[in-house]
């Protein structure tokens, strides 16, 4: 399976797919778009130490005008306690995006392994694996989230894990139903025949033909874990002592700036969570293009 | 002539739902593939032949009797089925579904020789067995993907796919029913050329009575479940015995005889008519009136390829 046992000029392209990826990920512009708007804020929010300090976060080391529109100095306004609303939608975006990433990925991981077991085995296996799923579907995810919170205590990872539980099922029934379609080609029937069991099938043959649906879907699960975690934390139950841009929202709301008619401290953590789940979508759809071999070219 | 795949007594029954007969799709079936001999299997839809070709590559677990290779039943473990998928391959009828479009020609052809564990000079095989299947020049085939050809590449790269393997036995279930006419005829001369070269045994499934007279050295005639005449493909074709099979013929364009066209309902393997089981349709029942007809069971047949042809038939014998 090495390079060694391959004559000159056949092309073995697993050691070229991820070459050959991004070559055509470079030709799709408004994947390209997406990607430098993640990178932005990625670059931003890993930088944010090296030019934020604990004096222009700390509500009693902060100096600026209090609730202040934009002015020279402070681009986006100042808060309530009169700290750059520029510089706390920056550092928000750590926690915002760390917390969207991390329940992203155990959701993509808990709901794609399920699913794609109960899709394979449709056995006894199947079965109790789909009962399980529906069992946490029909759990009201905001109020399970909550409790979860409440048992865990207040904080980002318990958020973390309250989003991830309750947001596998809908991973798990959308990869199980592809994997039911992709079960049912004649190629998986082609496979068995020259001897693949049932993990290659499911780890050669099926895990490729749905990974393009694991990907947009993963997009979509950060756009939402992103709008979770900021519901979760307006609602009170993240820590109070970070800034992500749920706990800006809520400390605007609180501290009365729809009231004020504050607009510059309501809408950059909201456009900020708009952009990043742009980026997120324009990324996942190119990225679905460039995997599934009959969209190359259209 | 030794068999190198053979099938005794062969019975696959589908379960129902509740409250429905189960079907028997295959209702005991003997039949024998000999070293370098191809036999065709005809019939119409739903009469049990592609069954009849998943059971004999292990896909579908019979109900009863047993499949042979060369003469050793064959076992339903995971390593008993690896095993015998070495030497006995399936082309399927669709290779544009057969393909994972996922997978370039390359992998494709390279999965059985990497399932197998026989990656030593892994390139080398490969190409060959793509020169075998007639993708020549192979490098030229390798990286291409299965949207990028036309469906007679496609079928000779799953013809590649099982070469590779190095099989002795391959089962194809309609493996030109989904190309064009032109594609067809190059398809069936690649396997007669494979069979010549590499002595290869091929049970090909077919609709087609025309590709049958064209690639096989027998023909096994299957209705409903069983085979009701198998013989030399000289003797079934152009002095058929059974009325099922002479039905058959006679609608062909050149047949010269008067077309025969069957009445009644189409064959449901979940209600099989007792005594012979083609009595409701027999045109020479309905000319006969022989009460064994509906009434007495006929035996299944032997698929000794001795002879030179059988028929399941009371009136015929």
């Amino acid at each position: 399976m090495s390079a060694l046992d391959t004559p000159a000029g056949l092309d073995v392209p697993r050691h070229h797919a991820f070459s050959r990826f991004c070559r055509a990920f470079a030709k799709r512009p408004a994947g390209l778009a997406g990607l430098g708007l993640l990178v932005a804020f990625g670059v931003l929010a890993l930088a944010a130490p090296l030019f934020i300090g604990d004096d222009q976060l700390n509500v009693i080391k902060v100096d600026g005008p209090q609730l202040s529109p934009p002015v020279d100095g402070y681009p986006l306004g100042t808060d309530q306690a009169g700290r750059s609303v520029l510089l706390l939608v920056i550092w928000g975006a750590r926690e915002s995006l760390s917390i969207g990433l991390i329940a992203t990925a155990l959701t993509v991981v808990l709901g794609s392994t399920v699913g794609l077991l109960a899709g394979h085995y449709q056995g006894w296996i199947g079965k109790i694996l789909m009962h399980v799923t529906d069992w946490f579907i029909a759990l009201p995810s905001l109020p399970l989230a909550i409790s979860l919170s409440a048992v865990l205590g207040q904080g980002a990872a318990s958020i973390t894990i309250a989003i991830a539980v309750t947001s596998w099922t809908a991973t798990a029934r959308l990869v199980r139903a592809q994997t039911l379609s992709v079960e049912a080609r004649p190629f998986i029937e082609r496979a068995k025949v020259l001897g693949a069991g049932n993990t290659q099938i499911m780890i050669r043959h099926v895990l490729p033909n749905v990974m393009p649906l694991i990907l947009v879907s993963s997009t979509l699960t950060v756009a939402s874990a992103i709008l979770s975690e900021a519901t979760l934390t307006f609602l009170g139950l993240g820590d109070p002592t970070s800034v992500t841009w749920g706990s800006m929202l809520q400390a605007a709301f609180l501290g009365g700036a729809v009231t004020a008619g504050a607009w510059w401290y309501l809408m950059p953590p909201g456009i900020a969570i708009l952009i990043v789940v742009l980026g997120f979508t324009l990324v996942g759809r190119a990225v679905e293009h460039v995997l599934n071999p009959r969209m190359v070219g259209r | 002539m030794k068999p190198v795949l053979e099938v005794r007594d062969l019975m696959v029954t589908y379960p129902a739902r509740r409250g429905a007969a189960p079907a028997r799709a295959v209702d005991g079936v003997n039949l024998q593939v000999g070293q370098g001999e191809i036999v065709a299997l005809v019939g119409e839809s739903g009469c049990g032949k592609s069954t009849l070709a998943r059971a004999l590559v292990g896909l579908v677990k019979p109900t009863g009797g047993q499949v042979l290779s060369d003469g050793v039943p064959l076992g339903y473990s995971a390593a008993a089925l690896k095993a015998y998928r070495r030497h006995t391959q399936l082309v399927l009828q669709d290779p544009g579904g057969a393909l994972n479009p996922r997978q370039n020609v390359f992998d494709a052809v390279a999965e059985g020789p990497r399932l197998h564990g026989l990656t030593d000079r892994l390139g080398e095989r490969v190409h060959t067995a793509l020169a075998k299947a007639g993708l020549r020049p192979p490098e030229q085939f390798a990286g291409r993907f299965p949207h990028e050809m036309s469906g007679g590449q496609q079928q000779r790269v799953v013809i590649a796919g099982a070469l590779a393997l190095e099989p002795s036995v391959i089962v194809a279930d309609e493996p030109v029913a989904s190309l064009d006419a032109s594609v067809r005829g190059e398809i069936l001369k690649l396997i007669l050329e494979l069979r010549d070269s590499l002595g290869l045994s091929a049970l090909v499934v077919s609709h087609d009575l025309g590709l049958a007279w064209n690639i096989a050295d027998r023909v096994a005639v299957m209705y409903l479940g069983r085979i009701v005449e198998t013989g030399t493909v000289e003797e079934v074709l152009l002095r058929p015995k059974h009325p099922y099979t002479r039905a058959l013929l006679s609608v062909l364009p050149d047949s010269g005889e008067p077309p025969v066209l069957l009445t009644g309902e189409p064959p449901d393997p979940t209600s099989v008519p007792g005594g012979c089981r083609f009595h409701p349709r027999c045109p020479l029942r309905a000319a006969e009136q022989d009460s064994r007809c509906d009434g007495q069971d006929l035996p299944v047949l032997t698929g000794d390829p001795s002879a030179s042809s059988l028929a399941a038939c009371h009136l015929v014998q």
